[in-house]
């Protein structure tokens, strides 16, 4: 049969993947351009890389998102993982429910996730900082890494646990020697894409940091809205290769065997 | 420490259930204490009177959602609906063309797919200062359409509905392309040889075997586009400026500088009901879905 695409379509997708991938091929190539307004080529430079490291600002954002990130992506690996393990061996009522529920942080739109936390956090009075965003991004980065992981269970082979228990080790000893280290892809995967996450999350953190403690997005927004000039297409180029290479290892190792 | 490992395992073996409890119960609670009950809070506000210095006072009204009924704010909801309507239609027709050429194209499939991919893990803030950096008056477009001759002076691109809509499309169009490959992918090939036989013309054989057998693909993808189309933020308050308002700037508005939480709330809410319900429609029809996923 004749599988020939028509010269239109590969047109069409043609204009499609331009207009797709464009707008960011221009913006890291214009971080290197040798001018503050124009925007025709005017040569090379490195200069608004340089200004970065003078901005205390950007970089206390990045210290701030860096923190965030770490502790986030900690305790949404830890706690995601155990609840993937609960969802894949354990019988519970409302197991079902619950599987269905975690895919609800997922699809609430981040505007509500944000303004529902910051009610919660005025109404206890909960003083808003790192540790109020850490709070809020672990709230979404857990489904993440429970549908990572729970991939990872669902390819893993029961016998091998039943073979520990067999020839004599403790359910604890099991868990830590053969259960983890089969998880462990898994388990790591989850956690870049937590880590990347939280990285670039601007919506919620808006809502729930407080005064001092604006992550690396908090301070590239407030940027963006102030006046566009090169050092923001410098930042934005680092944070894209950032999470490129995060993205490249989780994806590298939700393939591992 | 051997103390309380021993504890620790004769606790497992003497009450299998709490097994799943030790498992459940971290997760568990930071999803209901951080994710479940800030939305209960938020419901709970949206039906109280507003408080002076922005939080609420007790009491029960209705009056927050009765707003909505005021043509400013009726305006806002109309538009943010038109809007994710028509960014969904506009990713389906220029996302459909890119997912039947990756599916049917034997070359590059890997590498197509990849820059589709790929913007999903883009920073959405990053993405957006790139229109903004293309469309801006100074911006790459208006500069290039000027050497081009197209237009003598500038054009205002940016904050203006075409603006947000190119951000919309840009944003979420990667959602519409992978589910619909997805279900191209899964065409069986023998049935289009098979209507081929049977005489039917290329424009037929897409339209009566291939079309339908991708509308899951298509349900699904127009669905992603949707919803996170609805709850948008950065895009119209970014791209559109004050004029181009959608619910989420409204809502975020609420909270900044119109200091009243419970109207806030409510829209929010109003928010999260209509995504809650697409959801839902969603389920029923895959559960239906025509072709592919249940066999007759």
């Amino acid at each position: 049969m004749n599988m020939r695409l028509p010269r239109w379509l590969i047109a069409v997708s043609a204009a499609v993947y331009f207009f797709l991938h464009l707008p960011v091929l221009v913006l890291v190539i214009f971080s290197f351009n040798d001018s503050k307004f124009s925007v025709d080529w005017q040569g090379f430079t490195l200069q608004w890389y340089q200004r970065l490291l003078e901005r205390p600002d950007i970089l206390r954002g990045l210290k701030a998102s860096l923190i965030v990130g770490a502790a986030a992506t900690v305790i949404s690996a830890v706690f995601g993982t155990l609840l993937a393990l609960a969802l894949a061996r354990q019988r519970f009522c409302g197991r079902r429910a619950l599987e269905g529920f975690l895919y609800v942080p997922i699809v609430t739109p981040e505007i509500v996730t944000g303004i529902s936390l910051l009610l919660l956090f005025a109404l206890l009075k909960f003083p808003l900082g790192l540790t109020s965003i850490t709070i809020a991004h672990v709230a979404f980065c857990i489904s993440f890494v429970v549908i990572v992981v729970l991939a990872r269970i669902q390819g893993m082979d029961e016998n091998l646990e039943e073979a520990a228990m067999i020839l004599g080790a403790d359910e604890i000893t099991t868990f830590w020697k053969v259960t983890v280290p089969q998880l462990w892809p898994g388990i790591l995967s989850g956690a870049l894409l937590a880590f990347t996450m939280s990285f670039d999350d601007f919506v919620i953190t808006s809502f729930v940091s407080g005064p001092g403690s604006s992550t690396l997005p908090i301070v590239v927004y407030g940027m963006v809205r102030k006046n566009v000039e090169p050092s923001i297409n410098a930042i934005s180029t680092i944070i894209l290769l950032t999470t490129a290479i995060l993205i490249y290892l989780a994806d590298r190792l939700a393939r591992a065997k | 420490m051997g103390a309380i490992r021993e504890r620790a395992l004769a606790w497992l073996y003497t009450r299998p259930e709490a097994r799943a409890w030790a498992l459940l119960a971290p997760g568990g609670f930071w999803l209901l204490l951080f994710f479940l009950l800030p939305l209960l809070i938020m419901f709970v506000y949206s039906l109280m009177p507003r408080g002076i210095y922005g939080g609420v006072e007790p009491g029960f009204t209705l009056e927050h959602y009765a707003r909505f009924f005021d043509p400013l704010y009726l305006q806002v909801l109309q538009r943010t609906f038109i809007w994710s309507i028509g960014c969904t239609i506009i990713c389906l027709v220029l996302g459909y063309p890119v997912a039947y050429v990756i599916a049917r194209g034997r070359r590059w499939r890997t590498f197509l797919l990849f820059l589709v991919v790929l913007p999903f893990w883009t920073s959405f803030l990053v993405r957006t200062f790139a229109m903004i950096f293309l469309m801006r008056d100074t911006g790459l477009l208006n500069n290039w359409m000027l050497k081009l001759g197209l237009i003598q002076e500038p054009m205002t691109i940016l904050y203006t509905p075409f603006a947000v809509m190119a951000g919309l499309v840009y944003g979420f169009l990667p959602f519409m392309i992978l589910p619909i490959y997805a279900s191209l992918e899964k065409v069986d090939l023998s049935l289009l040889e098979a209507a081929e036989v049977l005489g039917a013309r290329p424009t037929a054989r897409f339209r009566r075997v291939t079309l339908p057998l991708s509308m899951p693909g298509v349900v699904a993808g127009s669905l992603l586009v949707f919803i996170p189309a609805l709850g948008s933020f950065l895009t119209s308050d970014l791209l559109g400026g004050a004029k181009q308002v959608m619910i989420g700037n409204l809502v975020q508005n609420q909270f900044s500088s119109a200091r009243n939480w419970p109207f806030g709330s409510a829209a929010s809410f109003i928010v999260m009901a209509l995504v809650l319900a697409a959801v839902m429609f969603y389920l029923r029809v895959k559960d239906r879905g025509p072709g592919g996923a249940t066999p007759i």
